[in-house]
């Protein structure tokens, strides 16, 4: 199987990668990339737990190939903590025990910021509705919804 | 499996029609990639049309309509607020489809290509009377997108052909459409039954109608029946149960986990009737 090279940008900083087309980027930035936040829950793009942002789109890695990522720009759960300092959601999600076995919660996070970016101001069936791509089988929903919510308060706040 | 990146929809034509095993193409992948995980189809070779120029573009036609390129995504249909203006019951078909996630990948030509009888965009489509331009081995055609669809999982296109835009014709003066459809929960599910209403009206009669019925059949029907019975009439209640009757009667559903036949003739009457009214006030009309 011939493999193919693929560069792109992750978190701001430029990668390469060899991709075997059949390899979806969540594969790729996993394995090949050692970015492990973004986790494989269904693998067939009902459950969320994989989103990442790809030229500021929010979408199921496992629903995009590697190789469909060439000179694109990938953001994931890692890129969101800037250095040491947590994103507020992250500190939010924190704060409101948002989470239990916290594998949904990379996604979780990474769409929650992207309707954040989209809406600053969501109403809580915003939030529900922008979150219903991401699947949680532990906690239900109540305490990610007021997490963002309040996260989305601080940000305001901030700015 | 190979993957190609032509950059013309010649090129991607000859690249199927020239290999020998499985091909799929990509725009969207949200069906493909879901199979090949699956292993329901593992592609030979895997032709990705996003590097084609014009495939993001959604451009007015010279007559007035849209012509929508192959991998626009459903929430850059939703952002797009002539096409909005034009054809919402188009839009809001597309829109119903998966996640916010899957919005910003799935696209219109990938659904119809899909061949499922129960595609959320699909009737929407067919009820605004939307072409197809085709690119094959033997150069361009134009086929109606009720006529794609041979039955589940299938199209009529012959190897080495694919959509290259669906177009759709101009809006015009007075005119609606609206697409329902019914499913247990309130979001991100598979259509039960679905209907779409596309009509022109005449100061408050009903001067031109299709009529498209999702999930009710192996593939999604034009009911020129149930067009027939709103035609002429200012949608009173006699044209409203005419309607529900011929979507009735036309659908020929079965039984699935997700609904008996006889729910699903029974609904779809419901809801053609509920998709009418919204047509009708998208037109212009009064509510009835």
């Amino acid at each position: 199987m011939t493999k193919t090279h693929v560069t792109a940008t992750v978190n701001g900083d430029p990668v390469e990668f060899l991709a075997d087309p059949r390899e979806t980027l969540l594969d790729c930035l996993r394995d090949h990339l050692g970015l492990t936040g973004s986790k494989e829950g269904c693998g067939t793009g009902d459950c969320g737990a994989c989103s990442v942002l790809l030229d500021d789109v929010l979408v199921c890695s496992c629903l995009v190939l590697g190789v469909e990522a060439q000179g694109a720009r990938v953001e994931t759960v890692e890129g969101m903590a800037q250095g040491g300092t947590l994103h507020p959601l992250q500190r939010k999600f924190i704060e409101h025990a948002a989470l239990q076995c916290g594998f949904c919660t990379p996604g979780i996070l990474v769409a929650a910021k992207a309707l954040l970016d989209r809406n600053p101001d969501p109403t809580e069936s915003e939030v529900r509705f922008g979150l219903a791509g991401n699947l949680c089988r532990c906690t239900g929903y109540d305490k990610i919804v007021r997490a963002v919510l309040d996260a989305a308060a601080e940000m305001r706040g901030a700015q | 499996m190979n993957y190609h990146r032509p950059t013309s929809f010649e090129q991607a034509s000859a690249i199927a029609a020239a290999a020998a095993g499985v091909t799929r193409f990509l725009a969207g992948g949200t069906d493909v990639l879901v199979q090949l995980r699956a292993g329901t189809v593992t592609p030979d070779d895997l032709i990705d049309l996003k590097h084609i120029p014009g495939v993001k573009e959604i451009a007015p036609t010279a007559e007035g309509g849209w012509r929508i390129g192959v991998a626009v995504s459903g929430a850059d249909l939703g952002r797009h607020a002539g096409l909005c203006a034009d054809w919402p019951g188009v839009v809001e078909g597309m829109r119903l489809v998966g996640s916010i996630q899957v919005q910003g990948r799935a696209t219109l030509a990938g659904n119809l290509c899909n061949g499922s009888a129960a595609a959320d965009s699909v009737p929407g489509l067919v009820a605004a009377a939307a072409r197809v331009s085709v690119v094959g081995p033997q150069g361009r055609r134009e086929l109606a997108v009720e006529d794609i669809p041979a039955g589940p999982g299938r199209t009529v296109l012959a190897p080495g052909e694919l959509i290259a835009a669906i177009i759709l014709p101009a809006r015009g003066a007075r005119g609606g459409d609206a697409y329902l459809r019914f499913i247990p929960r309130t979001e991100m599910d598979i259509a039960v039954v679905g209907a779409a209403v596309n009509l022109r009206l005449d100061g408050d009669r009903v001067a031109e109608a299709r009529v498209a019925l999702g999930a009710v059949a192996p593939r999604i029907l034009l009911v020129p029946e149930a067009a027939d019975a709103i035609l002429g009439t200012p949608l009173d209640a006699s044209a409203l149960s005419a309607l529900a009757a011929a979507a009735t009667a036309a659908a020929r559903p079965i039984t699935d986990r997700r609904g008996t036949a006889e729910f699903r003739r029974e609904v779809v009457g419901v809801l053609v009737c509920r998709a009418a009214r919204i047509a009708y006030q998208r037109a212009g009309g009064a509510a009835t």
